[in-house]
């Protein structure tokens, strides 16, 4: 029963990762983040009951907490205060980004397999879809242009993590968790900080502002 | 135990206080002197090691072994030799107009947050919280990269920030699944990620799982220690930010980095029983020994220069750690020692000289040794003593490494050498052109502080010609350990 509710869950994770590779919008970038975090907190909570390990119950408060709650919304304001809420991207070819997406999901399925067949846990299954989120993360910020949905590219990523720890091994010991979370917060912050800089500095939030450093050899 | 705590509560009280008062005319002699009492702390706990052994403390939470306790001591010497040279270069900056009060509390704040995350990555017993702290580095010192706000600092610091963030990621997945290891033998719970405990039990970790690990460890903190190809924050985010955050940059960071690797390394190797570890890391070094070579000459920015310059000498020592076996990890322990004091030295009379000619671009730095002798001077034998020129203790290292890879892996030799000697012709020729030459540097409102260059020289010079017994015994042990 556990078991198919991880999947579940899993499954969800993903089609959330497919859904941010290819939406515009800010705001509705924001919202999936957001339901991303709250199908990670179930998905402990899950794990946590099937297993009982009480230490679960507090790891999804705090991904609850910070997730669901805290980040979106910080985010919410950041793009209220800089006037980005309605921007719209334009994204090159859609359907080349889903491709390549759904080679990363086949290529992970791949790596993990040797390791998720060592790890006894019940969510062993999972842990290629902790993977496939974690790549297409990263395929999400190489494909943006923008900073807001780099930066939720990159929180996304931890989350695609977090999904491999829970799913691995039950759960990071509570001091590494809490400090991880701190780091996210933090990092968050700074972010914010960041955005103010680069429209100070440039006029726009456009990253393509952002590479001129080179070698001027 | 108590130093521990002393250790680790000193600069964190410090990044509060100046937090509030960073602005005040004394928080430059405060930061100095909290570096001060942060240093003698260390000196106190590195004397108890010595006297009683490794020692663990707070339910293991902590621990010192002849490992990290030089670094602990070394980490604490720069920050608080860095700290007196900020205290004139900051004051410099400040009266040029390019600081408000609010950057500089957040500057002063942040210098000791740094040091923090340092001292507590070398102090855990947690892989994890070593992660942790790691992350906290990046994150404490990315707004000082972007402490002037123009354009190519704030571009310089993004890029840090998302470089850094994204590869500590992988190394996030490379701790998580040494805890999937780890829990199999130890059991769930805090106690299966604590370092000592996985020595322990080092060889019945899950060979594959640990060999996946370590790519995605060596890979996360890698980036860190800027190993080509993940180097491309590194020169930026030297260049960009105020000389004394490079100096720390340079000399503690990279060095608490490539600690990170070394330390996951032993455990990986008890677990494989082969040399996966080592031929990564060997491979890691020499790319970027030969790319940083390569760059060297055709850099403009004086720090950029000797940034890539210290790509290239992190390179050797990832190298050395990846050969392995008692001379060559002893000879990467003294290297990363004589590198750390003498880069930052470099980067105070760099500091100095941009200041003094308003530029950092090589070609408009000329005839420093006219105006200011000292900081002439200073540049000179630093750089002289990075290239490994004898007798400072940078030869004495690279001699042992060279000839340990001339034994064990002839066939890098060469290419150790050439590099090396690619690197020599680029940096002296810049150099020479800086600090001789017809000059163009002013006077500065401030004497400069060229005590810590000197000390720094001074200390590595000593490392060249005569290493301390109680110091070689220290190498000898870690080298053991690190095998």
């Amino acid at each position: 029963m556990s078991n198919q509710l991880i999947n579940l869950m899993a499954a969800l994770l993903l089609l959330i990762a497919f859904a941010m590779v290819s939406q515009r919008r800010i705001l509705r970038l924001i919202y999936l983040f957001a339901a991303q975090g709250f199908v990670l907190s179930m998905n402990t909570v899950i794990v946590a009951v099937a297993t009982k390990q009480p230490h679960l119950y507090a790891s999804a408060l705090i991904t609850l907490g910070l997730k669901v709650i805290a980040l979106p919304w910080l985010l919410h304001r950041l793009i209220d205060r800089l006037n980005v809420r309605w921007d719209v991207e334009t994204l090159i070819n859609i359907p080349t980004t889903m491709l390549v997406g759904i080679l990363l999901v086949i290529l992970s399925f791949n790596l993990a397999l040797p390791i998720s067949q060592l790890a006894g846990t019940i969510t062993r299954g999972t842990l290629g879809i902790a993977m496939a989120s974690v790549l297409l993360s990263l395929l999400m910020m190489i494909t943006r242009r923008k900073a807001v949905p780099q930066v939720i590219g990159f929180l996304s990523l931890e989350n695609g993590l977090f999904f491999a720890a829970t799913s691995a091994t039950y759960g990071m010991p509570m001091v590494v968790e809490l400090g991880i979370a701190l780091d996210v917060l933090v990092g968050t912050f700074i972010f914010g900080i960041f955005f103010f800089q680069i429209r100070e500095t440039f006029d726009s939030l456009d990253i393509h502002h952002l590479e001129k450093l080179k070698d001027r050899g | 135990m108590i130093e521990i705590l002393i250790v680790l509560g000193l600069p964190l009280a410090g990044s509060v206080l100046l937090a509030g008062w960073g602005s005040r005319a004394w928080a430059g002699e405060a930061n100095s002197s909290i570096s001060f009492l942060t240093l003698l702390a260390a000196l106190s706990l590195t004397a108890r090691v010595i006297s009683l052994g490794p020692l663990l403390a707070l339910h293991d939470l902590f621990f010192v072994d002849p490992f990290n306790v030089f670094l602990v001591a070394l980490t604490a010497f720069v920050g608080f030799t860095t700290s007196v040279f900020s205290r004139v270069y900051m004051r410099v900056e400040q009266a040029r107009g390019r600081l408000s009060a609010a950057r500089l509390r957040l500057y002063h704040s942040m210098y000791q947050m740094f040091m923090f995350t340092m001292l507590l990555a070398l102090l855990t017993n947690n892989v994890g919280i070593l992660w942790v702290a790691m992350e906290a580095a990046t994150l404490a010192t990315v707004l000082l990269v972007s402490l002037y706000r123009s354009a190519a600092s704030i571009e310089a610091a993004w890029k840090y920030f998302i470089l850094c963030g994204v590869g500590i990621a992988q190394a996030l997945f490379g701790t998580i699944l040494l805890y999937l290891a780890a829990e199999k033998v130890l059991g769930a719970g805090g106690t299966a990620l604590l370092w000592t405990h996985l020595h322990a039990v080092r060889d019945q970790l899950e060979p594959t799982v640990l060999s996946l690990a370590f790519v995605f460890l060596l890979v996360g903190y890698g980036t860190k220690v800027g190993l080509v190809p993940l180097h491309n924050w590194l020169p930026d985010a030297h260049a960009e930010g105020p000389t004394p955050i490079s100096a720390v940059l340079s000399g503690l960071l990279l060095n608490v980095a490539l600690y990170a690797v070394v330390r996951n390394k032993v455990l990986v190797d008890g677990a494989l029983g082969t040399h996966l570890a080592g031929n990564l890391m060997m491979g890691f070094g020499l790319l970027s020994v030969t790319v940083a070579a390569l760059f060297l000459s055709r850099q403009q920015d004086v720090k950029r220069l000797f940034a890539y310059s210290s790509i290239e000498h992190m390179g050797i020592i990832t190298f050395a750690f990846g050969m392995g076996g008692a001379v060559a990890s002893f000879a990467g322990l003294l290297h990363m020692t004589a590198h750390s004091l003498t880069k930052s030295a470099i980067f105070f009379a760099v500091g100095h000289a941009a200041q003094k000619t308003g530029t950092q671009i090589i070609d408009r730095i000329r005839g420093l040794i006219h105006t200011s002798p000292a900081v002439g001077w200073g540049l000179m034998l630093g750089g002289i003593a990075i290239l490994g020129v004898p007798p400072f203790g940078v030869f004495a290292s690279e001699f042992l490494i060279l000839t340990t890879a001339m034994r064990t892996q002839p066939w890098a030799t060469p290419i150790l050498l050439a590099a090396l000697g690619v690197a020599f012709a680029a940096i002296f020729g810049k150099l020479q052109a800086m600090v001789l030459g017809e000059t163009t540097a002013q006077r500065l409102p401030h004497p400069p502080a060229l005590f810590p260059v000197f000390v720094h020289l001074g200390l590595v010079l000593l490392l060249g010609l005569y290493i301390p017994p109680y110091l070689a015994e220290w190498y000898r042990a870690a080298a053991r350990m690190i095998g």
